[in-house]
């Protein structure tokens, strides 16, 4: 067991965790946030998306000892306030871009990540830029439509 | 993931000691080591994240030695400086199509050669453009051609305890221009059907590098000896296009016959010619 000290969601966190637990294990588990999903474990699906420094990254690729010292935003965090939700929430219940849901977090948290760099993203960067998330729902034209709202707004 | 101890080295000399120990990995990006980890298809007793050691990070440009490309520095890194895309364009091509963002964000280039994938997509780049390693090992520093680098899927000439610090590129001569071309079934999150790297130096040489269509990714020599100093003519493109078809030996697997990646090295090859002269 080591002790890691980082910061989830604003807060400051200190877990003992195994070297060979995933950091998505360690958020779902010893941190207890489940908002971050597991679906493939592999990389590819991206469900497991969240910020690390500011990055995203899947938290399934990335040991938890790694992120000692480092800035995690998931899910759970995003909302500025509680009780109110941030524009990509919104924006993806107003526009239907979550059907069944477990996509969804790993997908704000991309957008999310996208929109800091270009708040005003095309269609094609939008689709450049989930490639990495899959959803086996909607057909990605509300979540691009989604995205392209929350990035109006935020803008 | 099976049980595993694990090092955060903060020399080099350390990590090398450490790497010497059977089943020890080496972690930088982690992309490819987890998922093998995970899948099995890999053992380690002890990873060895080479992460906290000095002076292996980040990009660096210079007019005389070229581009370094540390043993940390990450894909994205390398998709984002306005310089790659400026002097190494097939590089900066190559990147965008390996794996997702997330992905990229992790990865390093160095970890994505040494896997040793026949499919990588920025091998054939490198190798195009005459990139070398520095490699840190028990024996000392040495250094060589990316492209003698490679023994076969997954093999490179690395011997336990070896560390990859650094790929130098060399800077580009004037008027150089530079393409990949990636073959896939779809267009993101893929591994490469048939990939293309060219550079081409008018007046001077041409070199093109296949992916996925050998044990390892592969120089197309007669195809380059055709080009040399000559100016690319439709003729001579066919030809080239032709010969690299002849000098491919690509294998049928889940993502393509023989006979198609075949006949794709001379698609691709005529298109990248094409678009570079």
């Amino acid at each position: 067991m080591t002790t890691i000290a980082l910061t989830i969601n604003g807060e400051a966190r200190e877990l003992a965790v195994e070297p060979y637990r995933s950091l998505l294990d360690v958020l779902r588990n010893e941190a207890g946030l489940t908002g971050t999903k597991k679906g493939c474990d592999v990389g590819d699906c991206g469900a497991c998306t969240v910020l690390v420094d500011g990055k995203p990254v899947n938290s399934c690729l990335m040991l938890g000892v790694e992120a000692d010292g480092s800035e995690v935003l998931t899910i759970e965090g995003l909302q500025p306030a509680p009780n109110r939700l941030h524009p990509l929430q919104e924006a993806f219940i107003r526009l239907g871009g979550a059907q069944c849901g477990f996509c969804t977090p790993g997908m704000i948290m991309m957008a999310a990540a996208l929109l800091a760099e270009n708040p005003s993203p095309s269609e094609e960067e939008i689709r450049f830029g989930i490639a990495g998330n899959i959803c086996r729902c909607t057909g990605y034209t509300k979540i691009v439509e989604a995205i392209q709202a929350a990035g109006k707004e935020l803008a | 993931m099976r049980r595993f101890t694990y090092h955060e080295p903060a020399t080099l000399d350390e990590a090398v000691s450490l790497l010497a120990a059977p089943n020890a990995q080496i972690l930088a990006g982690g992309t490819d080591l987890l998922v093998e980890l995970k899948e099995q298809l890999r053992r380690a007793d002890c990873v060895v994240n080479i992460k906290k050691i000095p002076g292996i990070a980040g990009l660096a440009y210079d007019d005389k030695a070229g581009l370094r490309i540390g043993a940390l520095a990450t894909a994205r890194e390398v998709e984002v400086s306005p310089l790659v895309l400026d002097k190494y364009r097939s590089l900066a091509q190559s990147v965008r199509e390996l794996g997702s963002i997330q992905v990229r964000h992790r990865a390093t280039i160095i970890g994505n050669v040494c896997r040793a994938s026949p499919s990588a997509d920025t091998i054939p780049p490198l190798i195009a453009d005459g990139a070398s390693l520095r490699i840190c090992g028990a024996g000392g520093e040495r250094t060589l051609k990316v492209e003698d680098f490679f023994l076969g899927p997954g093999r490179t000439v690395l011997k336990p305890g070896d560390v990859v610090t650094e790929i130098v590129v060399p800077p580009p001569p004037p008027g150089t221009r530079k393409i990949y071309i990636k073959h896939g079934r779809r267009k993101a999150m893929e591994l490469a059907t048939v990939g293309v790297a060219v550079t081409h130096v008018p007046g001077a040489e041409t070199r093109i590098v296949l992916g996925a269509v050998a044990p390892t990714p592969l120089r197309a020599r007669h195809a380059e000896d055709l080009l040399r100093g000559k100016r690319l003519t439709d003729e001579l493109i066919a030809k080239a296009a032709q010969a690299a078809v002849a000098e491919s030996r690509p294998i049928s697997n889940v993502r393509a016959s023989a006979e198609y990646r075949r006949e794709m090295v001379g698609v691709l090859t005529r298109r990248a010619l094409e678009q570079l002269r």
